[in-house]
């Protein structure tokens, strides 16, 4: 059985990792994700496991080292946050074309400028077509528990992509929450040593990452897409296979009093949380409204997030980003356009709120909804800018 | 797992064929790409001039420059695109671009 503890999400972050027999970590130290790799660090450094703790010069090498490990046959686990995932984004898509099944934390933060260390989404936006599997945490549990799924998920024969576990920064990996930790022989028999589809190893030359012209190229992007695409029957086969022997159970979409509400709100991350909070205010008020929170953000679990949103006439999209000049927040974009050719559709509503780490109370929540709620046509707002 | 070599096709036709992490499991199967066609100059060695001293095939690009029997070097024509680096880098003017047409 695994034991209650009380701990940092960030150390709690590194201790399940260590649960998953990696046998490479490659991680640049950047605020807010910083405890993860000092810890990881310490936990190679002590011995507790038989792995190799590379100290790079950069994110950018440290993403690298991780292609590289895991083109050799390793487990190669990485962290990072904000700036740090931004100086990866060139190797990202780099990993996934090569079916390299790296997992990492991104401990979410602003991006600069002006510098800011605080939590929002707007490091992991601009990476979300870069072919990584993409899911969302809400508290230290589901840290500790998709840290672990997360190399499960990646490693398996029909998917072979990497996968990035988001961990909302401060308001998650700074917390000292209680939780349980599973067993080092539960993960054993949940997560089997990696059998690699193929590894770069001297007795049998292959090449990864080859050379494509333009006969070819757009052959390899169309069967990326449809790995990851195929990715999202993985994610739930394994979701259930946790729940089975955890007893803790996660979907793709998860919905909260949302069965008989006529107005849903969408959130992801660590706001979920408090949003749940706020549905129960607004109940208890006599407002039909409920939650939808979007666990897996790539692949995109299309029609899954459809049904969850099938009864509701108004769904307002809570943004922690903004696609600059774009059509509002990328998450809500994202949902219109998967809706855009249904019958029945909900009106969807947008609203930005939380960047660079701006507390969103409960009230919060209730604000936004009756800012929302007055809007006439689809475009985006912004919560609680001074005007 | 790896198709073995001797079923592996020449260059995946449709999406589904191509390997995962488009993976190339024959080494070796870029020297079937000749890379030498389109070339409009190609380097010519005046072996007299030659003081042997490997520059040429230092320096070029296409790594397309071996050494021969008697020490001296010549270009791999499949495969040099006709840069003219050698011709450049070797100071004692041992090679000069001829055009191809002549
Ligand atoms: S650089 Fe010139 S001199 Fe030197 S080996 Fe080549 S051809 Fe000869
Ligand atoms: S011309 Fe360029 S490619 Fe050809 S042999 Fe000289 S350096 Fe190599």
């Amino acid at each position: 059985m695994g034991k209650r503890v009380g701990m940092e999400v960030a150390i709690a972050a590194a201790e399940a990792v260590a649960l998953c027999n990696i046998d490479v970590a490659a991680v640049y130290p950047i605020t807010p994700q910083s405890h993860i790799a000092e810890h990881m660090a310490d936990i190679v450094h002590d011995g507790r496991i038989d792995a190799e703790f590379i100290t790079v010069e950069s994110e950018h090498s440290a993403i690298s080292a991780c292609a590289g490990a895991s083109a050799a046959g390793a487990r190669a686990y990485t962290a990072t946050s904000s700036q740090g995932l931004m100086l990866m984004h060139e190797i990202l898509p780099i990993v996934s074309a090569m079916r390299l099944p790296v997992c990492m934390a991104n401990a979410n933060r602003a991006v600069s400028g002006p510098l800011n260390i605080w939590n929002d989404h707007s490091d992991i936006m601009p990476q979300r077509d870069s072919g990584w599997i993409c899911l969302f945490t809400e508290n230290g549990q589901e840290v500790i528990d998709l840290s672990i799924m997360s190399f499960k998920i990646a490693e398996d024969p029909e998917v072979m992509l990497p996968c990035v576990v988001n961990i909302d920064g401060f308001q998650l990996t700074h917390m000292i929450e209680p939780f349980e930790l599973p067993s080092q022989a539960e993960v054993a028999k949940f997560l089997p040593p990696r059998k690699p589809f193929a590894q770069l190893h001297p007795d049998n030359p292959i090449s990864m990452g080859c050379f494509a012209m333009p006969d070819t190229y757009a052959e390899t992007v169309k069967a990326k897409d449809v790995a990851l695409r195929g990715a999202k029957k993985v994610v739930t086969r394994v979701f259930a296979d946790w729940a089975k022997r955890f007893g803790r159970k996660y979907n793709v979409v998860e919905t909260y009093k949302a069965k008989d509400a006529d107005t849903l709100m969408l959130t992801m991350g660590s706001m979920g949380e408090t949003a749940s909070a706020a549905v129960d205010e607004m109940r208890k008020a006599g407002r039909k409204v409920g939650l939808v929170k979007l666990r897996l953000w790539r692949p995109f679990p299309v029609e899954e997030f459809k049904a969850a949103v099938a009864g509701c006439k108004t769904l307002i999209v809570m943004d922690r980003a903004l696609s600059t000049g774009g059509a509002g927040g990328p998450v809500a974009t994202d949902v219109k356009s998967v809706l855009y050719g249904e019958k029945k559709k909900p009106r969807v509503l947008n609203v930005i709120a939380g960047l660079g780490g701006r507390d969103l109370a409960v009230r919060d929540f209730e604000n936004m909804f009756d800012l929302a709620s007055k809007k006439k046509d689809e475009t985006f707002e912004f919560y609680g800018v001074r005007e | 797992m790896a198709k073995k070599k001797t079923e592996q096709k020449a260059w995946p036709e449709k999406w589904h064929e191509v390997n995962p992490g488009c993976m190339v499991f024959a080494a070796g199967n870029a020297a079937n790409t000749k890379t030498g066609s389109w070339k409009s100059q190609r380097p010519v060695w005046d072996n007299a001039k030659c003081i042997k001293c490997g520059i040429c095939y230092i320096f070029c690009p296409e790594a397309c420059i071996q050494d021969t029997q008697d020490g001296f070097y010549e270009a791999n024509l499949d495969y040099c695109k006709g840069c003219g680096i050698c011709a450049h880098e070797c100071w004692p003017g041992a090679i000069v671009m001829r055009e191809e047409e002549e």
